[in-house]
């Protein structure tokens, strides 16, 4: 059986899923006898979720309007060099 | 014919080849797909309000300018991000300039792989929290893991950067993206158990 430790080190290609299936099996296997794995496994795979499920916020209105104006001289000045 | 079937993808190659051609209004529509990501990017990074519309400007600037140097062999957003990562890590650099900032430190997975707080979860329970609180929650946790890791979770997790385009954004080995990513998931898991942990509940409750 796998140790705690060596499960924690292939923890981030289990949940990428990039293991054999061999190794796929012992992780598995950890998993049903080790609660405290289990814990660890199914909270990581969460807080990975919960994050991918974030949308980006909306900038707020003055840095864009600046961003904007910096493009538009930055445009200027290269159709000059021409 | 465009050879492509998907829609994205033809338009922003047709976005791109206008904008090298110097249509600045296609530009902008391109800011436009990419702009929260890149600020949010930044503002992981440099951690300032300042630094993070610096690093917006450059980083649109930069590739308004170098538009001819876009191969077109990566993603757009492969592309830019990786200058919006530069120039974050200059501006990380240069603010903490009396410290080093360890962005190149060897990584191990000994020690704090260790887990300290084990706890349950509610199935959702993200939905505990508004929106507002819940991304403060999170942005908060990142903000407390060292450069070497936030950077590598940010890319990977946040932006869902491969781990390949992660390693060539901050030019270090898929390795030790790899280490890094592990270390930061699990620190991160550890921060949020505090608030997303079964109320008066362990782990042995019920077993």
């Amino acid at each position: 059986m796998l140790t705690c430790k060596e499960f924690l080190v292939e923890l981030n290609e289990y949940l990428d899923d990039t293991v054999d299936v061999e190794l796929r099996r012992r992780l598995e296997t950890h998993v049903t006898e080790c609660p405290n794995c289990w814990v660890i496994c199914d909270t990581t795979k969460k807080t990975i979720q919960i994050y991918k499920g974030m949308q980006p916020q909306v900038i707020p209105g003055d840095v864009q309007a600046r961003l904007l104006k910096a493009l538009e001289r930055k445009a200027a000045a290269l159709r000059q060099k021409v | 014919m465009p050879a492509t079937t998907e829609a994205g993808v033809f338009d922003e190659s047709e976005l791109v080849a206008k904008a090298r051609e110097g249509d600045l209004e296609a530009f902008n529509a391109l800011v436009g797909r990419y702009e929260r990501k890149i600020y949010r990017l930044a503002k992981h990074i440099t951690q300032n309000d300042e630094d993070a519309e610096d690093v917006l400007q450059e980083t649109f600037l930069k590739a308004y300018e170098h538009l001819g140097d876009f191969q077109g062999q990566s993603k757009f957003y492969t592309w830019i991000v990786r200058i919006g990562v530069n120039e974050s890590l200059m501006k990380l650099r240069k603010r903490k300039s009396d410290r080093t900032v360890p962005l190149d430190e060897p990584v191990d997975t000994g020690e704090d792989t260790v887990a300290r707080e084990i706890a349950v979860w509610d199935e959702n329970p993200e939905q505990r929290y508004s929106r507002e609180e819940l991304g403060k929650i999170l942005d908060e946790a990142v903000d407390t893991l060292r450069p070497a890791f936030r950077t590598v979770f940010v890319l990977r997790d946040i932006e869902e950067l491969s781990t390949e385009e992660t390693a060539e954004a901050l030019n270090i080995s898929v390795p030790a993206v790899k280490s890094r990513l592990l270390r930061a998931r699990l620190q991160l898991r550890e921060k949020l158990t505090r608030f997303f942990k079964r109320k008066g509940d362990d782990v042995f409750a019920y077993l």
